[in-house]
């Protein structure tokens, strides 16, 4: 274990602890050096930077068009299907093979990551920013407590389909015109789920922050007149930084499969946008025959949340000093 | 603290009725029309007077103070009557779903049984299987425990069920042939035999339901267990020599649990909301089934009763929760 | 018999046509235990007068029968009566004002009492009270009222010269209700009616003991049906919901189930699921068309509520040159093969269903890309400025909106109907809208089909019975929706054409078979022709069954489950 001055809790305040060390070094050096020593959120690092790079550049290499439809060459099979099946209907045209109007899978991947990926992150970066905020905002503040706790309580309670269907009817006209059908309804998409999914965030947030202001150092921090502003940035977030980062790994698995799900509704994109989500759905009726085409999709979800999931960690790890300092 | 809930119970009626009023305006906004099932072949007119039956043609404020009033005053009185064989009802008009014409509530409790058969027993499996493996997974953090748990509940949490369902049915149904794919609603445990084919129909949704349920309890549960291992009273409470499991079990879990009890508590306003894709899967018929079916005909009356019985609930477990961090953490104080 | 029963059974299992031993089938009622039978989408209501849906008609068609329906090749069969009244036997009087209807003796309902002319009188009350809101009013139109001279003749007066009498109490739709039961349902009472709703007393060959809404029905064999030794099934399990995926796995794959209706899938996606070996799909043709309605008015958004899809005409779509192109661009053999397989063929009439009045004018079964855009070059539509999508010769971009509804299948065809539009210079943008508010009708909402705010849309349409001159009467200049009639109208498309108009008048009048099958088909040549719609695919009816049921012959006319009393089981390789 470490000396008892480095447990102390959180920056001790207004006197910085790098002061007390003999050489000021950088705080995110720090936080950096113990993110690279954490093998799995490397790994996930890594994983996320190669799947961001896919589905952003590799379009510029693979420059086949996802839309393009070529109905000899349906149901081509990927290219490895040849080590088991010397008879499977391959090309190497198509190393990822074909789906039933033979489009090529690869270039669906890569497109349909681009939406997902961007769908997910910005949903939820949404959902944790008003989640976050409503939380803190409602432990720290008891007058506000009440006021926003039932209009969590109200969202919570809204039927999401008419929800989103409202959205639809009012905003979908104004916001093609203005940004044209593909931005216009990512930007509904995005709302869509951002302002459904923060309230279980917001809820535990306010759970925690309402246990840590009765903490000592909390009280400590007050006695000694820290403006709330402050109390909050420095004191109250680093602290319920965890949940807040579980909820945003979850959220972002939320994220890209409500997306898929809309789609299906009929309220998602149009059905010329692939997105993981959605050529998962359109696979599993040919689930047996064509196993690839929910594997792929499959695995890009899921690998691109448990990378998300493994960055949480380490970067929880990493900005916690009592573990930093070890 | 009983102070506080008398106070957050009383409050809870004005605001339940503003619920009420938003989730009727939203329905009402909401595009979609009880005629939109309707085949094409029925002609406009027919389906306008169609409408006019349905009560359509009433401004949406008289239809929403007759929506309360029916909530209010007669389904009640319907209910007494119904225990006590009094007569208050006297053939009052009860809330009545436009796809079937039949009373909302007798539907509703048509479906409660396997609804909670499936997803509530799914939700106390899923819970259960979670807790343990939070725990765990905190204490001996990156064991092989911890990083198997991770990997499965992610994996499994980001797999939609519409594929893991079908997965599971394609496995066990078509291929081995030894689960049902198709749930009987209608099936009555009365032996061992009838109990027997009630778990083989239930354990294919209440384990893909589970999944998710133990994925996110358990992050929730691992994540607070590990900010609360790092505390100083921690290190106390085993200077002071207190064993291992009295220091975990009982200090460090307990203070572990308010995120944890906020999300049981968010999720079980959710079973009764059913698990839409889930039970469609499985064909389940449960309450999820009922609300979706609602929603895409336009069945106000219906839409309406159920979402606004999960409103009460969501409020009930939310002020569960807001006492039970009262109890968990006394410093919490309301008063 | 107990070696042929066994022979029988593998025969089944072979998936050979088991039909030949129908005949061979006899014995006494409920010999063959249970069916069971699955709809995804599942029944909410018993009585097909206040749900028009189809699930609700067919389960509803195993209690309630009508007087007479049509048979699976579509021909008028006597039901509950003797025959079929005609001009010529007598039955419908010379101007053409009157049908007489003679009950069959000794008919009686489930519940042990006799059918009688009154029960077919009330339903025709029932029915027409202004405030029931009933489903199949126009089952009744023209009817002036309905007479009965005694308990087996039932006289059905038309206010003017119906030359097709057979609307009232014809057809899964129109069945008869028991009077006793319904009596206190009448008009407004109709809704709060949960027990007769839920289950009606009918003359058919089963009796409902549980019916749960939106989920199972479970019925038994009707004591009292006419026929001594039907059905051979002792009960029925009705199991809805899912999907029809789901419903197709649970017949063929897992044989849980015995019979699944209307699969909706793509045919591969059958034919792997025939591989399971144990049942097999049945295809059947009504007049189901999958069509592409040309807007024949201005969707432009900028234009306000009043003139969006009511002023004409549009821009560029109502050009031959320009909807002959489009649909020339269109290979209609693939897409029955990518969406619809056995159950699907190439039409490119409105009106492909019944054969008589299928026109047999055009021609569409190959696809003509530089056909179509020599077409366009020579009308002048040219892509001045080179971004690969033609102008109009006032330089109006060829871009249209194709909007249909959310469903696998359909946006597959968008995909495609896209691709080959962009081969001709012709820029689309799809979009797909939620089924609910599609066809839902909403004024309020945007996304109506009838609204029709864009320049294509697709679905498909259809008409019940065999009769087209109603379905016809949706080309007429007066029935286009409009803010006028609060959206509300029938010539989705907006076609207006003063020759179509008067013609189909004539068809309104017209008695005589051959002659209105004719004007039949030169009104469907006209809308297609004149750009009311390119018609893509004359859409059947696949639905599934177990290899060990026997009897089953697919209607598309009426119920599916039309004949169920003759339903068997064929082996026992169950």
């Amino acid at each position: 274990m470490t000396d008892v001055s480095q447990q102390i809790q959180p920056p001790l305040d207004p006197v910085e602890p790098a002061a007390l060390t003999e050489k000021p070094r950088n705080q995110w050096l720090d936080v950096w050096d113990q993110f690279r020593s954490h093998k799995g959120a490397m790994a996930g690092l890594i994983f996320l930077i190669f799947i961001t790079l896919f589905c952003a550049f590799g379009p510029l290499i693979w420059d086949v068009d996802p839309g393009k439809l070529d109905i000899r060459n349906k149901d081509v099979r990927p290219i490895y299907t040849v080590l088991w099946d010397g008879d499977a209907k391959v090309s190497w045209a198509r190393p990822m093979g074909t789906d039933h109007l033979g489009r090529d899978i690869m270039a669906n991947l890569m497109q349909g990551g681009r939406i997902s990926l961007a769908v997910g992150w910005t949903a939820m970066v949404l959902a944790i920013l008003i989640g976050t905020l409503v939380g803190v905002l409602a432990g720290y503040f008891r007058r506000l407590d009440w006021g926003l706790m039932r209009f969590t309580d109200l969202v919570l309670s809204l039927p999401i389909l008419p929800l989103l269907l409202v959205m639809m009817l009012l905003f979908r006209d104004p916001l093609r015109a203005a940004f044209g059908p593909e931005t216009g309804i990512f930007i509904l998409i995005v709302t869509g789920i951002g302002i459904t999914s923060w309230m279980q965030t917001a809820r535990i947030v306010r759970g925690d922050v309402m246990a840590l202001k009765e903490r000592e150092f909390v009280l400590a921090a007050r006695s000694i007149g820290t403006p709330p502003r402050r109390m909050i940035t420095r004191h109250v977030l680093p602290n319920v930084l965890s949940p807040i980062m579980v909820s945003a790994t979850l959220g972002l698995a939320t994220a890209i499969i409500t997306e898929s799900a809309l789609s299906f509704l009929g309220l998602g994109f149009p059905s010329d946008f692939p997105t993981w989500g959605k050529i998962l759905f359109d696979s599993v009726d040919r689930m047996v025959a064509f196993p690839e085409r929910v594997l792929w999709p499959g695995l890009a979800i899921s690998l691109t949340v448990l990378a998300v999931n493994y960055i949480g960690d380490g970067l929880r790890d990493a900005l916690d000093p009592r573990i930093r300092g070890m | 603290m009983l102070n506080y809930t008398i106070r957050r119970l009383v409050l809870s009626i004005p605001t339940l009725l503003f619920i009420a009023l938003v989730i009727f305006l939203l329905l009402e906004l909401a595009p979609g029309d009880p005629m939109g099932q309707m085949p094409l072949t029925i002609p406009d007119d027919v389906k306008q007077r169609m409408r006019e039956a349905l009560g359509l043609g009433e401004p949406w404020y008289t239809r929403f103070y007759l929506w309360l009033y029916q909530f209010f005053i007669v389904e009640p009185q319907y209910w007494i009557d119904g225990i006590f064989g009094t007569n208050f009802a006297d053939g009052a008009q009860r809330i009545i779903s436009f796809q079937s014409r039949s009373p909302v509530f007798d539907t509703i409790a048509e479906r409660l049984p396997q609804t909670l058969w499936v997803v509530g027993m799914s939700y106390v499996v899923g819970v259960a299987i979670a807790l343990p493996i939070g725990i765990i997974s905190a204490y001996k953090q990156y064991s092989v425990f911890d990083q198997a748990g991770t990997f499965v509940s992610m994996i499994g949490f980001s797999v939609p069920p519409f594929f893991s369902g079908v997965l599971v049915i394609v496995i066990f149904s078509v291929q081995l042939g030894w689960l049902p794919s198709i749930y009987d609603t209608t099936h009555q445990v009365v032996d061992w035999e009838t109990f027997k084919f009630q778990l083989q129909q239930m354990i294919m949704p209440v384990m893909v339901l589970a999944l998710q349920t133990t994925a996110q309890v358990s992050r929730y549960m691992r994540a607070s267990m590990l900010d609360n291992l790092g505390q100083d009273y921690v290190r106390t409470a085993r200077a002071k020599g207190m064993s291992e499991s009295v220091v975990v079990m009982r200090h460090v879990l307990r203070n572990s649990m308010i995120p944890v009890v906020t999300v049981i508590a968010l999720g079980i306003p959710s079973i009764f909301g059913g698990a839409i894709i889930t039970e469609q899967v499985f064909k389940v018929n449960g309450l999820g089934q009922l609300l979706i079916l609602a929603l895409q005909g336009a069945d106000i009356p219906m839409v309406m009763t159920i979402t606004f019985l999960l409103a009460v609930l969501i409020v009930l477990m939310n002020l569960i929760a807001d006492i039970l961090y009262g109890v968990l953490d006394p410093r919490i104080r309301y008063d | 018999m107990k070696l042929k029963t066994a022979l029988m059974g593998a025969v089944a299992t072979v998936a050979v046509a088991q039909m030949a031993y129908a005949d061979a089938h006899e014995g006494e009622r409920g010999r063959d235990g249970e069916v069971k039978i699955i709809y995804w989408q599942a029944p909410s209501i018993l009585n097909p007068y206040l749900s028009g849906g189809t699930k609700d008609i067919e389960s509803a068609s195993l209690m309630l029968e009508p007087l007479a329906r049509y048979n699976a090749s579509g021909e008028l069969t006597p039901w509950l009566v003797d025959e079929v009244p005609t001009v010529s036997n007598g039955g419908v009087s010379e101007d053409l004002t009157s049908i007489t209807w003679n009950i069959t003796p000794g008919i009686v309902w489930s519940d042990g009492t006799p059918f009688t002319s009154a029960d077919v009188k009330f339903t025709y009350e029932y029915c027409t009270d202004p405030e029931s809101g009933c489903a199949q009013l126009t089952k009744f139109d023209g009817v002036t009222s309905v007479e009965t001279p005694d308990d087996l003749t039932v006289v059905v007066n038309f206010g003017q010269p119906t030359p097709f009498p057979y609307g009232p109490f014809v057809g899964g739709e129109s069945p008869i209700l028991q009077a006793a039961q319904f009596a206190d349902c009448m008009g407004a009472k109709a809704p709060e009616c949960t027990d007769e709703n839920f289950g009606p007393i009918g003359t058919g060959p089963f009796v409902v003991t549980e019916f749960r809404t939106n989920d199972v029905i479970q019925m038994v064999a009707n004591e009292n049906y006419r026929d001594p030794n039907k059905p051979a099934f002792a009960s029925v399990t009705f199991k809805g919901g899912g999907d029809a995926t789901a419903a197709g796995r649970a017949v063929m794959e897992t044989g849980e189930f015995d019979y699944a209706w209307n699969l909706q899938l793509a045919p591969d996606v059958i034919a792997q699921m025939q591989e399971g070996g144990l049942g097999m799909p049945v295809a059947g043709f009504g007049p189901l068309v999958e069509r592409i309605m040309l807007n024949n008015t201005n969707p432009d958004p900028s234009l306000s509520d009043e003139e969006r899809s009511v002023i004409r005409p549009h821009p560029f779509l109502g050009d031959p040159a320009v909807y002959k192109a489009m649909s020339m661009a269109i290979d209609r053999p693939l897409l029955v093969e990518i969406g619809y397989g056995q159950a699907g063929k190439v039409t490119c009439n409105w009106v492909p269903a019944p054969a008589a009045v299928n026109s047999d004018t055009f021609t569409c079964d190959v696809q003509d890309i530089d056909g179509a855009n020599a077409m366009l070059d020579e009308a002048g539509y040219l892509d001045t400025d080179g971004d690969g999508v033609r102008e109009t010769p006032d330089g109006v971009p060829m871009s249209i909106l194709y909007q249909t509804s959310t469903n696998a299948v359909r946006q597959d065809f968008q995909a495609l109907i896209k691709e080959w539009w962009s081969m001709i210079g012709i820029e689309t943008e799809l979009r797909n809208i939620d089924a609910s508010v599609f066809f839902g009708g909403d004024p309020g909402s945007p996304d109506t089909f009838q609204k029709f705010y864009a320049d294509v849309e697709m679905y498909a349409n259809t008409f019940n019975g065999t009769d087209p001159q109603t379905y016809l009467g949706n080309g007429l200049c007066d029935k286009a929706p409009s803010p006028a009639t609060q959206w509300q109208g029938e010539n989705i498309s907006r076609f207006c054409m003063e020759e179509y108009d008067a013609l189909h008048a004539q068809l309104t009048t017209t008695a005589d078979a051959d002659e209105r099958a004719s004007i039949a088909r030169q009104l469907n040549d006209m809308m297609v022709e004149n750009g009311g719609m390119i018609p893509l695919v004359h859409r059947g009816r696949l639905s599934a069954h177990a290899n060990s049921l026997g009897g089953i012959d697919l209607n598309v006319w009426d119920s599916e489950l039309w004949n169920i009393a003759d339903w068997y089981r064929t082996g026992d390789n169950r």
